[in-house]
């Protein structure tokens, strides 16, 4: 059974009413002043998105001289003497090799434990006169709407001794409740022919998850996983919270000391060895935060339109 | 859409047992005679402890929460527990009425951010989704929304770096002015302007993303609404006037109300990360006090009572904001 013939949450991801990009009979052409002036605001802000991540990569990959030439901060080319010293050097060991491996196993194990969460929990609340489900349901609303209180969650983390613990980071958003209602739209529009079926055949709640929901809901778990790992790469509000220990900080942490608060890099070097520039240091802490976002953009972009719209609908 | 897997029943055979057998589990009080109960299946047990690790970690993470904020009425001490804390009233809250300057600052500070943001950041993805609504070219359009959404998945940690990057003494502008023998404009790290900063990282970042929904909701739009306008005459502007604002409408009153529900939460990890070199003074929100002074400063119970008042709040703002909108005949974010 192939994704497409499923109800995917990728189809029309992006509302428009014109499909072909032909005007209507009806619709006048635009004056060109207009059109110049639409283009230009547009062009603008597509550019200021895209400059600062230009110029951060092309800083990452300069080396000094280059730097230097242009008066000590950013450049928009790397210019004769790019290299990737400044890659090897925080990725050759000591605090953001570890950061990106703690970010790393986060996402990884967040991710699966997040998405099996979610999807028990969507299931529960999808399948009709589920025991409890009601209930759950207004809680799962209700956790939509009230964020609990920054102190609160403190003390709850705390009181369950997870504090200075990697499991910190995952366990408070392990289920988000957005996520929840999204995935259990998706499982209600499920055909329900293939509930019955299986009900007749004597399948059981498990199987039924495992061997026909599962399989049918491949494109919604791609998306919501896609989310959650997003989040967990992010994580930095929880990390802010509740680690303590340097040597257990995730890459949102090492990006507010090195690069938002301009520490020093290279504190663990031996003596003597050349350190490279600090600003490509730093431009390459920046682009290994952003990269794996960058990687996983265009494959969330393509469905989330779809799931926004689904949460705003039904929940 | 319609999938089965090969060699099942068709369904027309398959829903008079299916119904049958639900009917005895669903529970519909009332004038049709109860069935005597059956016990749980195991069946039924398993589908809720499917879903139960889910479930609890909500409870746990979201709801037990509220109980913490007993502390609030209690001199908590870290070292003790939080039932052995003395109780002292209503004394930490005493910064609400004995004019606490810090308090009153952080308060002003969120008041004027939320204000400013309202303003200013709320119109722009409408503006932005109008403009991309109105190109024609299906391709063009899609291309923008990718690169316009993208800052959004950004944490904030990554734009703050972004922005000083850009705009710091060493950044990306002024190394331009530099180079042309221009003076150098101070904007990070500036008290008098940190409230403009931050509202425009907030729209560099959300402003694309934030078109989603307007553009989901023109596209909703009768077409046939436009071409009649159109044929009576009705320019671009007035179509957009008369027709797609008018549908927009409460779609905005909904949003505004989300809004004013966390308008005493203005970004918390965008102001704690750019707090340092701009000083308290300008840069102190009711979030930031509660962790400053809370989780930094170990006034745990202050702390608590701040962040329980401004809950408290903003559900009340919430609850009003939807009661003004249904007094206008608004949906609002929940029916009457």
């Amino acid at each position: 059974m192939s994704t497409t013939q499923s109800p995917t949450i990728g189809d029309d991801t992006i509302p428009s009413f014109r499909k072909d990009g032909n005007r209507p009979p009806w619709m006048e052409k635009p004056s060109p002043v207009v059109q110049a002036v639409k283009f230009l605001f547009l062009g603008i802000a597509v550019l200021l998105v895209i400059i600062p991540f230009w110029s951060v990569i092309a800083t990452s990959l300069a080396d000094q001289s280059t730097i230097n030439a242009s008066g000590g901060g950013m450049v928009m080319w790397p210019g004769s003497g790019a290299n990737v010293d400044a890659y090897t050097a925080v990725l050759s060991g000591g605090v953001v090799t570890r950061a990106v491996a703690i970010s790393i196993g986060i996402t990884v194990v967040g991710t699966l434990l997040s998405l099996a969460a979610t999807a028990g929990l969507a299931y529960w609340l999808s399948r009709p006169g589920a025991l409890g489900a009601k209930p759950m349901l207004m809680l799962v609303l209700g956790a939509i709407l009230f964020a609990p209180g920054l102190i609160p969650s403190y003390l709850v983390v705390k009181e369950l001794s997870l504090l200075d613990s990697l499991w910190s980071l995952i366990l408070p958003v392990l289920v988000n409740a957005f996520n929840v209602i999204v995935m259990r739209a998706f499982f209600q529009e499920l055909p329900k022919e293939l509930f019955e079926s299986a009900a007749i055949d004597g399948v059981g709640a498990a199987t039924t998850l495992f061997r026909i929901v599962l399989p049918l809901s491949k494109a919604v778990l791609a998306v919501i996983g896609l989310f959650y790992a997003v989040a967990y790469w992010n994580a930095f509000f929880n990390a802010l919270l509740y680690i303590q220990s340097s040597d257990k900080w995730p890459m949102a942490l090492v990006l507010r000391t090195y690069v938002v608060n301009q520490t020093t890099i290279g504190g663990e070097q031996a003596a003597g060895e050349v350190l490279p520039p600090q600003l490509p240091l730093q431009m390459a802490i920046l682009v290994i935060a952003v990269v794996p976002i960058l990687l996983v953009y265009p494959f969330i972009q393509r469905h989330f339109a779809k799931g926004v719209m689904i949460g705003a609908v039904k929940g | 859409m319609r999938t089965q897997p090969a060699g099942t029943n068709s369904p027309e055979a398959a829903k008079p047992a299916v119904t049958a057998s639900r009917g005895t589990t669903a529970r519909r009080g009332g004038s049709t005679p109860r069935r005597p109960r059956r016990p749980l299946s195991r069946d039924k047990l398993l589908l809720v402890a499917l879903g139960l690790p889910g479930g609890i970690a909500l409870i746990v993470f979201q709801y037990l929460p509220l109980l913490g904020n007993v502390i609030a009425f209690k001199d908590y001490q870290p070292y003790l527990s939080i039932s052995e804390s003395p109780w002292v009233g209503f004394s930490n809250f005493s910064f609400l009425w004995d004019g606490n300057p810090d308090f009153l600052n952080a308060l002003w500070n969120t008041v004027v951010l939320t204000l400013i943001q309202t303003v200013l950041v709320f119109p722009v993805p409408l503006v932005l989704a109008l403009v991309l609504n109105s190109l024609a070219g299906e391709r063009l359009k899609r291309t923008l929304q990718s690169i316009l959404y993208l800052p959004h998945f950004l944490s904030w940690v990554i734009v703050v770096a972004l922005f000083q990057q850009m705009l710091g003494n060493a950044g990306m502008l002024n190394t331009f002015l530099v180079q042309n023998d221009l003076p150098i404009v101070q904007i990070i790290g500036v008290p008098e302007l940190f409230k403009a900063l931050l509202t425009s990282q907030v729209i560099w970042k959300d402003a694309g993303w934030g078109t989603i929904i307007f553009l989901a909701a023109i596209s909703r739009v009768d077409q046939e609404q436009y071409e009649a306008a159109a044929v009576d005459g009705a320019g671009s502007w007035r179509r957009m006037w008369h027709i797609t604002l008018p549908a927009l409408r409460g779609l905005i009153i909904l949003l505004l109300i989300l809004r004013l529900g966390s308008s005493l939460s203005v970004g918390f990890e965008q102001i704690v990360l750019q707090q340092g070199p701009v000083g308290l003074q300008a840069s102190e929100v009711l979030d930031t006090w509660v962790y400053n002074n809370g989780i930094l400063g170990g006034a745990w119970g202050t702390s608590a009572a701040a962040g329980l008042i401004k809950g408290l709040v903003g559900v009340l703002l919430v609850i009003g904001a939807n009661k003004l909108a249904h007094a206008f005949g608004e949906r609002g974010v929940y029916e009457k």
